[in-house]
């Protein structure tokens, strides 16, 4: 294969990671939502905790991210 | 050179030198890095100084400021590690200020963004683990290598455990450094590729002007998102901060 093509490829593939990590915000973000909801008075207390998961679930759609802009610029 | 239009969405993150200095085959030169982190330390100073020397009853628009940004990390920071954390204080309010200073001084068009440099957000990253385990070691001795010891594991499992947990513990930097870094980058990327569309569409006449405006309205709607990620990318590297001098501060599980 044209090694410039399979550059391109495989960014396009690395950038579905990042997809994949917006499932899992989306994921603890709907569910602190129908926690929040059925239990407002505690939401406050939970939401630095649900920052803190969804960062380390973005952080994960970064790695893929950066590794997608490392082959496009990079490699 | 990206294809559309000849708009290069990269070149915004170019370092340039303004005063080279090369003594003894090392590169000191001040840059437009080092220029703009002397804007934002500049920004934040003024803020701080100037909201904290009124000492008004009732706070005009600066002090409310300083007091709200106070209030904020404070707030945060005992919600993490409760009121001893307060020690930790000056750090991380420093950390936070200057990420959100640097974040939102981003934001000016035709500023540099620092935080869109890793090697930035990599130093930041070292000096909260340096921190953390400096720390950690020195009031806690071999006792805080305790924090890869998870409690109430089967002891056939403990060494894969310690082994995720140690894992865990060395690609904290790295997320902490690359979550900062990545977001700023991509979201400036994605700002500069949308106003691409704009000039490429009017430049391409016709029809394709017509349709112009769309790409625009999406700019200023990435812009508005934008400001939200600036703000909340300085959020989670302090709250991450917090969490992590946290098991400095009582290790084990």
């Amino acid at each position: 294969m044209d090694p410039v093509a399979a550059k391109f490829i495989g960014a396009g593939l690395a950038s579905l990671g990042m997809g994949l990590a917006a499932i899992g915000v989306g994921t603890i973000f709907g569910n602190f939502l129908s926690g929040a909801l059925r239990n407002p008075s505690a939401a406050d207390g939970q939401f630095p905790r649900a920052f803190i998961g969804a960062a380390l679930a973005e952080g994960l759609g970064i790695f893929a991210f950066v590794v997608a802009l490392v082959l496009l610029f990079v490699v | 050179m990206a294809a559309g239009g000849g708009i290069d969405p990269i070149h915004q993150f170019h370092i340039t030198e303004i005063v080279a200095l090369k003594p003894f085959g090392l590169n000191l030169s001040f840059t437009n890095t080092s220029l703009w982190m002397v804007i934002v330390l500049a920004t934040v100073s003024a803020i701080m100084i100037y909201g904290s020397s009124q000492r008004a009853v009732v706070p005009g628009r600066l002090q409310s400021l300083a007091e709200m940004i106070y209030e904020f990390v404070a707030s945060t920071l005992t919600g993490v590690m409760g009121k001893e954390g307060m020690k930790f204080f000056p750090f991380v309010f420093s950390l936070f200020a200057f990420v959100l200073a640097s974040n939102m001084l981003g934001m000016i068009p035709g500023s540099f963004t620092v935080t869109s440099q890793i090697i930035v957000t990599a130093a930041f990253a070292v000096l909260v683990i340096s921190v953390v385990l400096i720390y950690g070691i020195v009031k806690h001795g071999s006792h805080f290598f305790g924090l890869f010891v998870p409690s109430g594991v089967p002891g056939w499992l403990l060494p894969f455990m310690v082994l995720i947990e140690v894992v865990s513990f060395l690609s904290r930097p790295v997320s902490l450094s690359l979550r900062l870094f990545g977001n700023m980058l991509a979201g400036h990327i994605a700002l500069k590729v949308f106003g691409g569309f704009v000039v490429a569409l009017i430049a391409a006449g016709g029809a394709a002007t017509i349709i112009a405006p769309l790409p625009l309205l999406l700019a200023v709607a990435l812009t508005a998102l934008e400001f939200l990620v600036a703000f909340l990318q300085a959020y989670v590297f302090a709250i991450l901060t917090c969490v992590y001098l946290n098991d400095a501060l009582h290790p084990g599980h």
